[in-house]
């Protein structure tokens, strides 16, 4: 048979959806702008300062280390720039540029990286590092420390301090709604609940987050704060401060729901959901930290594979 | 080609199979072309001296059985033989080329004209399992496992493919001369006409009892139309034979039914030509056509980079070389432009859970593809249920890090298939 022309062979299927990792994570950062540019809004340039930095750091460390370690370079497909993206919104905005380096540096590098890389994390590099952020340097992550010399039309206390310092009391004087549209103190891009709820509707309609995580996270926070504040009215802090302070729809929409380290299936998303907004709760009433919850989404990674094992029974699978 | 993905991807892909245009009522024929190569399923045997040799005249329809085995392919024209040539396969297959030149007119073979007027299985077996369709006769005739129930698959498995369509709609009453004859050689009374809904009104003469499929694709595949509309699941790793179903093409059903009924071995083939931009043709062509001029018929140009597909786009075969010839089971061409087709990465699972959400075999494809790409096909089957795929090729179609999972898939039962084949000597 003469071979006249030689053509292409690829293997089965020859089509495909169009999906595509870059994409996928613009439109994660795309979701996340409502919430960061309040926050450069609220904050002010120093805000704009720390995300920009934790962007580019993020993008460099990245660039760096899969230079050193030989490894395809793997920045064009933006997953390190969303880790920048929303650790910048985690964090006050008044961190030292040091310490915004070293944190994107945990997150890029030893959380991510050196497991392998993209997909291969076993705990949400985010989370990882603002958690080792709060334990190395306490009073430079804590609100009512960092953002002491601004001015605010508003309490400006942490609500989530208050709460835990002086009880359910304190936080009395915040209105709901005036939590919800950004009127109180926290992470640069944390802080803006409507624009995190706008972004998290977003990519759960594009497909790219799965609303069981979400939804189940928000009702473990709601349920267990409940739980907390039908005990004791005077020392816990309703369902609904819960929902609307500190990380709690930040972590619901964007860290929780992180691919590599959250479960695929039905059952397993609606556990881990509920566990994390459970334990963040826990974490906030009678834990250490006033806001945990990046410890919360860490215990949630941790179970995560166990989870897994939770699966509907494949096609002619024979026991 | 890649296709669009919806703006809001709240629920699953829903790709549908095609239905035949009303436009394509008849096939285009393809001339007779000036070599025509059919495949004999065994490589040149170093020892062996085949039965035929170059310069041999055969007859259309005649059995070609080089080295004295079960195995033979069915000339498809009239002509001298001009080469035998050794030709590898996928997976480790490999054939005899046999290349013919043919000649007008046809001259058909008589063996099969002689034995013709009093149907046996044997004779079935022996002249008819090259014919277009390939009916799979071991297995209507296999002791061990008894059918009870012949599937005639009225519907075509991937998409864009029209063929099993057409020849429900052309050729209604060969197919019910096949079902006849059928049911006298094997004794099966149970027949069942799959068809999509719109094929369903209008032939009530073919007996049989009628199923309609589903337009979602994959719902026409063995495994999901056993589950679904039979409600009887195939155990991981058996087949539908297993259960008594044997599912067999139009095409072939319709073959056997022209068989008996001229006396001629049927030797052309009936495909879907599906164009670069999507456009789809009819073709009859004879078993053993190159590609080249098929697609010379319709005028249609290769350039470097394309890629030729036998079959459909999720499950097709790509072929390497346009002389390749059309076989007895290729339903379908497809002419993918260069720039269209699916691209593949080496980039790891990102765990969006994709696939697990899009399979019809509800498997764990995001933990299982990371037992593949390691190798572990054992632990693969064990612990992931690799043996409950039913190739359909969605995850690959949705894979965001566009993971050729299906490639591994089917690689890893190949090769567990291979592995127990040389275990079994030994046990």
């Amino acid at each position: 048979m003469p071979d006249s022309q030689k053509l292409v062979v690829s293997f089965a299927p020859f089509w495909h959806n169009g999906s595509r990792i870059p994409e996928r994570n613009r439109q994660i950062m795309l979701a996340a702008l409502p919430a960061a540019l309040f926050g450069v809004y609220r904050f002010g340039i120093p805000a704009l300062g720390v995300l920009a930095l934790a962007m580019s750091s993020a993008v460099l460390w990245e660039l760096a280390f899969t230079r050193v370690a030989k490894r395809p370079v793997s920045v064009g497909d933006g997953s390190a720039a969303v880790i920048g993206l929303l650790f910048g919104m985690m964090l006050p905005a008044t961190l030292p540029w040091w310490a915004v380096i070293t944190g994107t540096f945990i997150a890029v590098v030893v959380a991510r990286q050196i497991y392998g890389g993209i997909g291969a994390n076993p705990f949400n590099p985010v989370s990882v590092a603002v958690a080792i952020l709060m334990l190395a340097w306490k009073s430079r992550m804590d609100f009512d420390v960092a953002l002491v010399n601004y001015i605010f039309d508003f309490p400006a206390v942490f609500p989530l301090s208050a709460a835990k310092a002086f009880g359910s009391d304190a936080v009395k004087s915040f209105s709901l709604l005036d939590l919800f549209l950004g009127r109180q103190t926290g992470g640069i891009g944390a802080v803006f609940g409507a624009g995190l709820v706008l972004g998290g509707a977003y990519l759960i309609l594009r497909g790219i987050i799965r609303w069981e995580i979400p939804v189940s996270f928000l009702a473990g926070v709601a349920a267990t704060a409940a739980v907390f504040h039908a005990a004791d009215p005077a020392r816990f802090a309703s369902p609904a401060f819960h929902l609307l302070t500190g990380f709690t729809l930040i972590g619901a929409f964007f860290l929780a729901t992180e691919d590599a380290t959250s479960p695929v299936n039905l059952v397993p998303m609606l556990i881990y959901g509920a566990v994390v907004g459970s334990v963040a709760v826990f974490i906030r009433n009678i834990g250490f930290f006033a806001e945990g919850l990046v410890f919360a989404v860490l215990v949630g990674n941790l179970i995560q594979p166990l989870l897994d094992k939770i699966r509907p029974k494949a096609l002619g699978k024979v026991e | 080609m890649t296709t669009k993905r919806p703006f809001w991807g709240f629920g699953t892909p829903c790709l549908e199979h095609t239905q035949l245009p009303r436009s394509l009522d008849r096939p285009d024929p393809v001339p007779l072309p000036r070599t025509l190569t059919v495949l004999h399923p065994r490589p040149p045997e170093a020892r062996a001296v085949p039965a035929l040799k170059i310069g041999d005249t055969v007859n259309t329809g005649q059995k070609l059985s080089l080295y004295g085995t079960a195995d033979y392919v069915t000339s498809p024209a009239t002509g001298k033989i001009t080469a035998l040539s050794p030709m590898p396969g996928s997976f480790g297959r490999s054939f005899t080329a046999v290349a013919i030149a043919p000649e007008m007119p046809d001259v058909f073979d008589g063996e099969f004209d002689a034995v013709h007027r009093s149907p046996s299985l044997e004779a079935a077996r022996g002249l008819l399992a090259a014919i277009p369709g390939m009916p799979a006769w071991e297995r209507l005739a296999d002791p061990e496992r008894p059918i009870k129930t012949l599937v005639i698959r009225c519907v075509d498995e991937d998409l864009l493919v029209v063929t099993h369509q057409h020849v429900l709609n052309a050729r209604g009453r060969d197919i019910q001369n096949g079902i006849r004859i059928l049911k006298q050689l094997s004794g099966i009374e149970d027949v069942v006409i799959l068809a999509r809904r719109e094929a369903v009104q209008g032939y009530g003469s073919i007996s049989g009892r009628i199923v309609e499929a589903d337009h979602r694709y994959p719902a026409a595949l063995t495994p999901l139309v056993m589950a679904r509309l039979f409600g009887k699941v195939i155990p991981a790793g058996r087949t539908s034979e297993d259960m008594g179903f044997c599912f067999l093409s139009a095409e072939a059903v319709a073959s056997i039914g022209a068989a008996f009924d001229t006396g001629r071995v049927p030797v052309a083939k009936t495909l879907t030509v599906i164009h670069k931009d999507g456009s789809l043709r009819l073709a009859e062509a004879r078993i053993g056509t190159a590609v080249d001029d098929v697609l010379h018929r319709f005028g249609v140009a290769i350039a470097a980079g394309d890629r030729i597909v036998f079959g459909g786009p999720m499950r097709g075969v790509a072929v390497p070389s346009p002389a390749y010839p059309v076989q007895p089971d290729t339903d379908a061409i497809l002419i993918l432009d260069a720039g269209r087709a699916a691209q593949l990465t080496d980039y790891p699972c990102i765990n969006c859970g994709e696939c697990v959400r899009v399979c019809p075999a509800r498997m764990q494809i995001n933990l299982l593809v990371r037992y593949l790409e390691a190798g572990k096909y054992e632990d693969a089957e064990e612990l992931y249920d690799l043996s409950a795929c039913v190739e359909c090729g969605l995850c690959s179609y949705v894979c965001v890090s566009k993971i050729p999972i299906l490639q591994y898939i089917t690689l890893a039962k190949h090769e567990l298939a291979r592995m127990r084949r040389t275990e079994s000597p030994n046990a």
